[in-house]
């Protein structure tokens, strides 16, 4: 079945089945590689992308449910002025070790940010709880979401 | 002023590094004079490129333990490399040009801290003698700026671009002769630098394993029996092949066991997505096992039965345990178990492989790459020189990629399907397929004098194995600690018979042992009516090191180092606590290095635990290679270990895993994660490795922080917190 996708900005044509999870369209279909698989089932965050601004988990949303919401992936996020503040202050940081993860957190991060500029330090956790890190950087994505939210020292 | 000349020239200049790594890690001099047109491959680490960019290779495969980026600082450093115009490149697997190339052990730094920094200072002397030669003056006269060579009595300079293909052409001097630098002439080492990786990362570039294209590539899932090694008894191969988009689907008989090529079905097809489908449809009925499939409870119980006998080898007996104890002012008992554990890489098993005219290439995220392909060779009966492994960033490996088979199953399902095949496991794969950190058993009696001296220990451990063999990382050694610092110390052993694969997981063995040690160790310093701290502290003695450096050497001094500083900057003994809220301290020397963490905990009154922070102190040696990544990986190596203490068990049902995914495998979330506060206590030590020695002592200190606060002794994990309930 033959959709057609805003992904960052550009429409792409896609023939897929419509249960297709939008995950396997971006990496298998499109080449858009920087949306992670993690867990399959909307546990781990890897994935996440954002439809019209809301973080999704793009393993568990079929293809046929996206419609003509628009696909943002790590790779249109900086297109952003918050997700570029985002990613800033993920490099200036350091954040990763093994880097995995860190598309699916920028993604809710950026979300979190651009709906609530200043946040506390438990709606970060609350706002970063859907996403896993294996390698356990928390404190550095703490740390980084406030920065990038212009909030500085210790929660 | 010499900066231009040369720089247009277009050719790539490889430096004569070769002889360094020669000392230690049998690198060959192979390829000195190979001369092409546009690269003389005079050796494999360094690179000048005419325009100043110096490439430096990253031999190992990185994990998330940050050696792409410390490995080359090594070699910058002493290079006296611009860091700002370094550029890193990952080796492909290549034992000759590299010698082993493994992520394991923690073994990066001390195995190249000498060498790779010699690889860099020969590099500089070549660049050095050419700038010299041009100039007609004493290469002892000249020094190095970063990027550039520089002859202060005539002020002239030149940038090691210009300088490479005049060096390149120079003898290498003999990298034993070079004087390296005083560490107080670092410039980048003992910088915080990010991951070389790092505007990758943030910008999801493809970097992993499972980003890998290969044009006409196809998508692999392998479905393997629950019940491990258990054969196809049937399947419908024709349902999955109805699939659209699936190309192949096939049975795998399998070859070598569990850790080359088990059996079972592959399906094929133009996009992951679809070869799910098809997997989906397989219906397979596996072959029946031999024996009835072990059960969690089964193993549980062999463990009860075995532990009320003596135990089937005594592995160490120091002075008279038996009289010691019945000769104690204060004697206890306790049984402490760990269960079974996964690694969970958030990047699950995938391999990427492409079989032809003879040939096969191979992208693999692994951490032990020669193993595999000397697997790959054996499984599939090609010949090594005949096998490529490219080195692909893995997300994630703690142990569970030094193990290959994934490698060998999509070598194998790519030759079968001819054409390009990315195999990719889904996350119940993952979970269900593993090398599992084993469980263990440690039921110990202990005996105090009266003074409350440690006078006698004994730990019957139980671990998981066959016959007379324990199972991979299941082992202890005979000089874990407390052996020698208790004068009747005894440690027996007892296997438990259990087929399940096991394999190391960070800090294998003492992710475990540390958490039964030092939770009787914590049990003994009450039962002392001592400070847990202070009874640490007695027991380490007055000593240094103890036994012959190395594993198996322990220096005390080391250990009571990290355990002062943890006192210090915890506010142990001097912090008042709340009502049910409690600190708790432990070490464990493991990997080279000492660390002393401080855990402190809130337990509500239905039991929920809350961790507020967590103080470490640590002992690596002389020097922090990079100190942005050197903390990165105690936080997350402290985290890892309360993530698992607090959340996780593997459990097995008929002789199959029963854990599948992260809603039954729970890893910590960001709003249980403490803040980490971390010191590096430095000795005069050469430097060692940080991957995996400060996970070991964050279990007990957090369960011994548990018992200061509720009073509760914890012996099982995980934390039950039904068990920790007020009242």
């Amino acid at each position: 079945m033959a959709f057609t996708l805003s992904v960052n900005g550009r429409n792409r044509r896609v023939d897929v089945d419509p249960d297709t999870p939008l995950l396997w369209v971006l990496r298998d279909s499109l080449g858009v590689l920087g949306p992670k698989f993690g867990c399959g089932i909307g546990q781990c965050g890897a994935c996440t992308v954002h439809v019209d601004g809301t973080p999704v988990q793009s393993c568990s949303l079929p293809v046929g449910a996206v419609g003509k919401g628009k696909v943002t992936t790590i790779e249109g996020i900086g297109e952003t002025e918050v997700g570029a503040r985002v990613q800033k202050a993920w490099a200036d940081l350091d954040v990763a070790q093994c880097g995995y993860c860190q598309p699916g957190q920028i993604m809710s991060a950026a979300a979190l940010l651009a709906s609530n500029p200043k946040p506390s330090a438990e709606e970060i956790d609350a706002a970063m709880s859907g996403n896993l890190c294996r390698c356990a950087t928390y404190n550095r994505i703490r740390a980084a979401v406030r920065q990038a939210s212009g909030q500085t020292g210790e929660a | 002023m010499a900066d231009g000349n040369g720089a247009s020239r277009r050719e790539v200049i490889q430096l004569a590094a070769g002889g360094a790594g020669g000392l230690v890690l049998g690198f060959s001099l192979a390829g000195k004079g190979e001369a092409a047109s546009s690269a003389a491959r005079l050796n494999a680490y360094v690179t000048v490129q005419p325009d100043g960019w110096v490439e430096v290779v990253s031999k190992n495969p990185e994990i998330g333990q940050g050696v792409k980026t410390s490995m080359p600082m090594m070699i910058a450093e002493e290079l006296d490399a611009d860091w700002s115009k370094v550029r890193t490149v990952q080796a492909d697997s290549d034992p000759s040009l590299y010698g082993r190339q493994f992520a394991g052990g923690s073994m990066s730094t001390p195995l190249h801290w000498d060498e790779l920094r010699r690889v860099g200072a020969t590099g500089r002397a070549l660049l050095i003698a050419a700038a010299a030669k041009s100039w007609g003056v004493d290469p002892a006269t000249c020094s190095t700026e970063p990027g550039r060579v520089v002859h202060a009595a005539s002020g002239r300079s030149a940038g090691y671009g210009s300088l490479a293909s005049a060096a390149a052409a120079l003898p290498a001097p003999d990298p034993r002769s070079l004087k390296l630098k005083d560490p107080k002439d670092f410039r980048i080492i003992g910088q915080p630098m990010a991951q070389v990786d790092t505007p990758s990362i943030v910008t999801g570039k493809p970097l992993f394993g499972i980003d890998v294209v290969v044009p006409g590539m196809l998508f692999a899932t392998f479905e393997k029996a629950p019940v491990f090694g258990s054969g196809v008894e049937a399947v419908d191969l024709d349902a999955a092949r109805a699939v659209k988009g699936v190309r192949k689907a096939f049975k795998v008989e399998g070859a070598g066991g569990a850790e080359a090529l088990s059996p079972g079905v592959a399906v094929v097809a133009d996009t992951w997505w679809q070869a799910r489908k098809g997997r989906d449809r397989l219906n397979i009925r596996w072959k029946a096992p031999g024996e009835p499939g072990l059960s969690s409870r089964d193993l549980e119980a062999r463990m009860a039965s075995t532990a009320q006998s003596s135990v089937d080898r005594v592995e160490r007996h120091d002075g008279d345990v038996d009289a010691a104890l019945k000769g104690a002012a204060r004697r206890i008992e306790a049984t402490y178990h760990y269960p079974y554990l996964a690694h969970a890489t958030l990047e699950p098993q995938n391999c990427t492989a492409h079989y032809s005219k003879g040939r096969m290439e191979i992208w693999a995220p692994t951490q032990n790459p020669e193993s595999g392909r000397q697997l790959v060779a054996k499984t599939l009966g090609i010949r090594p020189e005949d096998i490529t492994v490219h080195l692909v960033r893995c997300g994630g490996g703690f142990g569970r990629r030094l193990s290959n088979e994934y490698m060998v199953e999509a070598a194998w399902i790519a030759r079968e399907a001819g054409a390009p095949v990315k195999l990719l496991w889904t996350r119940e794969d993952d979970l269900r397929q593993g090398f599992y950190r084993p469980a263990g058993w440690h039921k110990f009696e202990g005996g105090l004098d009266a003074s409350g001296q440690l006078v006698a220990w004994h730990d019957h451990f139980l671990t998981p194995g066959q016959g007379v063999q324990t199972a991979r990382s299941a082992g202890m050694s005979a000089t874990e600690f407390p052996a020698r610092f208790v004068p009747n110390f005894r440690y027996g052993l007892s296997i438990l018979p259990s087929p399940t694969p096991t394999g190391p997981l960070r800090a294998p063995g003492a992710n475990g042992i540390s958490f039964a040690v030092q939770g009787f160790l914590d049990e003994l310093a009450h039962a002392a009516g001592a400070d847990p701290l202070a009874f640490r502290l007695k027991l380490l003695g007055e000593q240094g090191m103890v036994g012959t450096p190395g594993r198996d050497g322990y220096d005390a001094a080391r250990m009571r180092g990290v355990l002062q500083k943890v006192a210090e900057v915890s506010g142990w003994g001097r912090t008042r606590m709340a009502p049910r809220q409690g600190q708790g301290v432990a070490f464990h020397f493991s990997h080279l290095g000492y660390f002393a963490e401080v855990v402190q905990v809130r337990v509500a009154d239905d039991g929920q635990i809350r961790v507020e922070k967590v103080w470490v102190a640590g002992d690596v040696g002389r020097q922090i290679v990079n100190p942005s990544g050197a903390i990165n990986q105690v936080q997350g190596s402290v985290l890892d270990g309360l993530s698992a203490a607090l959340g996780q068990e593997i459990t097995l049902e008929g002789g199959a895993v029963v854990q599948g995914n992260f809603d039954s495998y729970r890893l910590m979330r960001m709003a249980d994660a403490p803040p980490v506060e971390v010191h590096f206590v430095l000795s005069d030590h050469p430097p060692t490795g940080l991957g995996e020695p400060a996970l070991p002592p964050a279990p007990p200190a957090l369960c011994n922080a548990i018992f200061a606060a509720t009073g509760k002794r914890v012996r099982r994990l995980p934390v039950d917190p039904a068990l920790l309930v007020a009242g």
